[in-house]
């Protein structure tokens, strides 16, 4: 790897940091105005306009509060239990590709952190890691409901980990690869997997939903039932770390919904825009803004389905858990195996059927 | 020294330590991060042998799954310190005697084992990706994986039987 | 017995399978959420948009000055004995010469106060009034107060001021009425609201 690979490299690696950081923090005031929205109100509208300061006020809010940690708290893991989750949620942006390649001075760079062959493989672990920090937070409390909360975080995201992983099947299944950067490609041309894998992509949502626990599984936070969740004997900016950390979450599995479903960067019209800059700007820039143009569309497609999110928070009353256990095991499981047998059968028999019908 | 040979070191270092600290750490929760903390290493060392499936399943399975079941029992225990069975000093002697003895055979056959030699002519670095691992197990290794699905499946046959609750029986 | 046309009859029959789906459920409730967002929104944006309380509404009090500029407060004490949280108090005093154009009555409240954490802005001050000289203004509220000594409201803050005098549609009970016959037939919309009684 030379100079300018590495530059561009490190470059896409700080602004994907940078980039997942400040919408995480916005997130957190798109979840109050959309909330508005839907409920007939404004939301916040106060701190600069149209409230977009409030994230700065809630996080110098968070710092300015006392650092709090109970007696009987294990200190150590007390303060480790948001830093895991915290590193646990950014982790997961390294192998998602935010683009196709960059052209600069003769190298062809991909607007990647780490092309790697088992992306999302590394994207499934990290996602199985993030279970720790919750885990370990509400444990070291020292707390009966931090630990009840704890423990249903941990068996809701076994639980929904196993759905998860085998609706990707289906897709790894089509694409044969388990490169996130591979498949965005073999994406290329409206050959988007939503249209191939609808049930899978149904399952594979509602299985994030579940991982991030948002509504309506967020059954870890409960103020009728467990005072709080996990972050109970939580203050100050320890407590902001975690609820930080859900949102990274939601961003993080919005990007991935959006590179296995709905071809990450790509875009209908997508090499006609390329062969009009091309033409018009040269093979180098023409190549660079057409990159360009594709992650933004990539960013449009995951903040899109970051509202989603918000919508369906905002929409649905939650599951009771044994509701939730229900749906995980005995309905989503069976379900992505039933997808997985119809997908292998499509792929083994229909697919040579198609394409001698259509040459 | 060149780095990844140093990086070995480092790993080999960490990996023992926290191996150690399992077995030393008096919190059983803390035994269980040690534990998940040598996992993580353990897959380091398979990223620096450019086996990265298997670094990536290794933290999936273990790091990901099993060890939070672990977490899990352990966190439910509640276990006091004062709560703690004193170990008379026959079990402390028998435990010391079982430990070396393993020890010393292990050695031994580590001893006597040799190292498979390096040919950097016909050394195929990519031995360790998922494709030449899919292209092993499906083709060479077929039935000894088929059939360690079978066993998969028999296990979790099984372990819904023993979890399904019988006619007329109510656990609440 | 039914007491309203909006109630339903409930029914527990086996659900069909696109209601044990969930999902056409879902869809429907997000199609009548996102109605919602981009519905018009119902807040007023309080500090800097007021609502019009209507001409009922019973704020802060206001010793009333008549044509002339004088006060019509004659400390009769009917406003305090009237008041149920006990919020009035005033010391009377007799007007002497030259204070004619100051003071209506021969005699005036020298301090009037009200107590604003005791009054319960129930209007009884305003009915007991023979002089028509206390009201509870109908478009203004007592501000909040972060201090202990801004609670009691002396006659610096209650008696109305000339160059801004407080109008209302109607004074008297009579007046309302006559007023509100006359826009039920349909004689009149529209009064200006004038200041003396």
């Amino acid at each position: 790897m030379d100079l300018v690979e590495f530059l561009v490299k490190t470059s896409t690696i700080v602004a994907v940091f940078g980039l997942t950081l400040v919408i995480a923090m916005y997130s957190t005031w798109a979840e109050r105005k959309v909330a508005g929205f839907i409920q007939d109100r404004s939301g916040p509208n106060r701190a600069g306009w149209g409230g977009l300061l409030q994230p700065l006020a809630d996080a110098g809010k968070m710092f300015f509060k006392e650092d709090f940690i109970p007696a009987l708290a294990n200190k150590w893991l007390f303060i480790a239990g948001p830093s895991l989750a915290m590193l646990t949620a950014l982790l997961a942006s390294a192998v998602i590709p935010f683009g196709s390649t960059f052209r600069v001075a003769g190298h062809e760079v991909a607007l990647q952190g780490v092309e790697s062959n088992i992306g999302i493989l590394y994207v499934f672990g990290v996602v199985a890691l993030g279970v720790y920090g919750i885990m370990v937070g509400g444990w070291a409390s020292n707390n009966k409901f931090s630990l009840l909360g704890a423990i249903r975080a941990a068996s809701q995201n076994i639980s929904y980990e196993v759905a998860m992983g085998l609706s990707l099947i289906a897709i790894l299944m089509m694409s044969s690869s388990l490169s996130l950067g591979e498949i965005v490609a073999q994406q290329h041309g409206m050959n988007w997997n939503i249209f191939y894998q609808p049930l899978g992509f149904i399952i594979f949502i509602t299985c994030s939903f579940a991982e991030c626990n948002r509504v309506p599984f967020d059954l870890p936070e409960c103020e009728t039932e467990l005072v709080g969740g996990y972050h109970t004997e939580y203050g100050s900016m320890k407590l902001g770390f975690y609820l930080f950390a859900e949102y990274i979450n939601m961003f993080i599995s919005s990007a991935i919904i959006s590179v296995l479903y709905f071809g990450g960067y790509n875009y209908p019209g997508m090499d006609f825009v390329y062969e009009q800059l091309v033409k018009s700007f040269g093979t180098e820039t023409g190549h660079n803004i057409a990159t360009l143009i594709g992650t933004a569309v990539f960013f449009g497609k995951a903040l899109f389905f970051v509202f989603f999110y918000m919508w369906v928070r905002w929409t649905i009353p939650r599951f009771r858990y044994d509701q939730l256990m229900n749906l995980g095991w005995k309905k989503l499981i069976p379900l992505a195996i039933f997808n997985i047998i119809i997908t292998g059968a499509a792929v083994l028999f229909l697919k040579p059927v198609i394409t001698a019908w259509l040459n | 020294m060149n780095s990844a040979v140093s990086f070995f070191y480092f790993l080999s270092f960490l990996t023992i330590l926290s191996a150690v600290m399992v077995v030393v750490s008096r919190n059983p929760i803390h035994s269980v991060l040690y534990l998940i903390l040598t996992f993580f290493t353990l897959s380091g060392h398979y990223i620096l042998l450019n086996a990265q499936f298997l670094a990536a399943v290794n933290i999936i399975v273990y790091a990901g799954a099993i060890m939070v079941l672990f977490l899990f029992v352990i966190m439910f225990l509640n276990m006091k310190q004062d709560q703690e069975e004193a170990k008379t000093n026959l079990t402390k002697i028998a435990a010391t005697i079982v430990g070396g003895t393993v020890f010393v055979i292990l050695f031994g056959a580590y001893r006597k084992t040799a190292i498979a030699p390096f040919d950097p002519q016909t050394y195929d670095s990519q031995i360790g990706m998922i494709e030449s691992l899919g292209h092993m197990l499906f083709r060479e290794y077929l039935l000894p994986f088929e059939l360690a699905s079978i066993l998969l499946l028999v296990a979790m046959v099984g372990a819904v039987l023993l979890g399904k609750r019988e006619i007329g029986e109510r656990h609440f | 017995m039914q007491l309203t046309n909006r109630s339903k009859q409930v029914s527990n029959k086996q659900m069909t399978l696109a209601e044990r789906a969930y999902l056409p459920a879902i869809a429907t409730g997000l199609a009548i959420t996102i109605k919602h967002f981009f519905a018009k929104k119902v807040t007023i944006q309080y500090p800097e948009v007021k609502r019009y309380l209507g001409p009922v509404f019973r704020g802060r009090h206001i010793l009333k000055r008549d044509a002339e500029g004088r006060e019509r407060c004659t400390a009769c004490g009917l406003c305090a004995v009237a008041c149920p949280a006990e919020a009035i108090s005033m010391v009377a005093s007799e007007r002497v010469k030259g204070e004619e154009n100051l003071y209506r009555e021969e005699k005036y409240a020298a301090v009037y106060e009200v107590n604003m954490l005791r009054c319960i802005f129930c209007g009884l001050c305003e009915e007991a009034c023979p002089k028509q000289a206390v009201y509870l203004r109908h478009d203004e509220f007592v501000p909040v107060f972060t201090e202990r000594d801004q609670v009691i409201w002396g006659k610096d803050l209650l008696v109305e001021d000339m160059n801004n005098r407080y109008t209302r549609e109607a004074w008297t009970k009579e007046e309302a009425r006559a007023l509100d016959a006359k826009r039920a037939s349909g004689e009149v919309t529209s009064v200006v609201p004038r200041a003396i009684p």
